[in-house]
């Protein structure tokens, strides 16, 4: 399964190549511009969270780990909050933006084909490519 | 893309133009900006969203938090944004309800000023 693995340091300014690598991965598996924009907001809120709440337990020494993975018609991301080791950490402290409820309800809101899963360490979004529409098209 | 803050004044409002990026590492450059100039006593802003290509929750907040500190001076805080894909992080939070949002700044002046002239009567 062709796979895109990003650790970065969990720096806001971070997040920003974060939410580029991932529409890009998705612009080439060929979603089309209505679900690129989905994508980007959803991912743009895990990994602003994930770089709240990493930097709350580890510190600038954490990792924030996004894994995306494309088959055939799906786009699977993980996001990771990991120790300085790329280990998981199971357990984060709140932060005022783990806490925010308006980045919950956009992941959750933005995040396509089902409900984000909360895991020990991160989330996953799935994404199932839908067929383009012509004005889709035309925007690409 | 960064993120840029202009202002100038128009028929008695405030507009305050941004364009690219408003997200967690820029948000608080227009919390800043915003700060300044409900601190200098412009309390009704028309914050034009056109040239903004992407909103996350961070910027959201700034512009609730925006919204608040106006109205405890009795001002208001209208937005002015036409681009589906901005427009789509106001509907999934909510937040259509909360913000006048209008198609240009004509608009949102003109809603501005009878908003406050309806008050001024009431």
């Amino acid at each position: 399964m062709p796979t895109v693995d990003l650790r970065f340091t969990p720096l806001p300014e971070h997040v920003r190549t974060a939410r580029l690598v991932a529409v890009s991965v998705a612009r080439r598996a060929g979603f089309g511009e209505d679900q690129l924009d989905e994508i980007r907001i959803a991912i743009g809120e895990a990994c602003a969270r994930a770089v709240s709440a990493t930097e709350a337990a580890a510190g600038r020494a954490g990792l924030v780990d996004m894994r995306l993975s494309d088959d055939e018609d799906r786009l699977d991301v993980t996001v990771l909050r990991c120790d300085e080791d790329g280990a998981p950490l199971a357990e984060t402290p709140p932060t005022a933006t783990t806490e925010d409820p308006l980045s919950l309800a956009l992941m959750t809101g933005a995040a396509g084909s089902s409900a984000p899963v909360t895991a020990p360490g991160g989330v996953r979004l799935i994404w199932v490519r839908e067929a383009a529409t012509a004005g889709a098209d035309q925007q690409v | 893309m960064d993120l840029s803050v202009t202002s100038r004044e128009e028929s008695g409002r405030t507009v305050v133009e941004v364009s690219g990026e408003i997200d967690v590492y820029t948000a608080p450059t227009l919390r800043e900006r915003l700060n300044e100039l409900v601190g200098a006593g412009h309390h009704h802003l028309v914050v034009d969203m056109e040239g903004v290509e992407f909103l996350d929750s961070t910027g959201l907040g700034v512009l609730v938090g925006g919204l608040k500190r106006v109205r405890s001076h009795d001002g208001s805080l209208h937005l002015v944004c036409q681009r589906e894909k901005i427009l789509k992080v106001f509907r999934i939070t909510g937040l259509t309800k909360v913000f006048p949002i209008h198609d240009t700044v004509a608009e949102a002046i003109a809603a501005s000023a009878a908003a406050d002239e309806a008050n001024a009567t009431s």
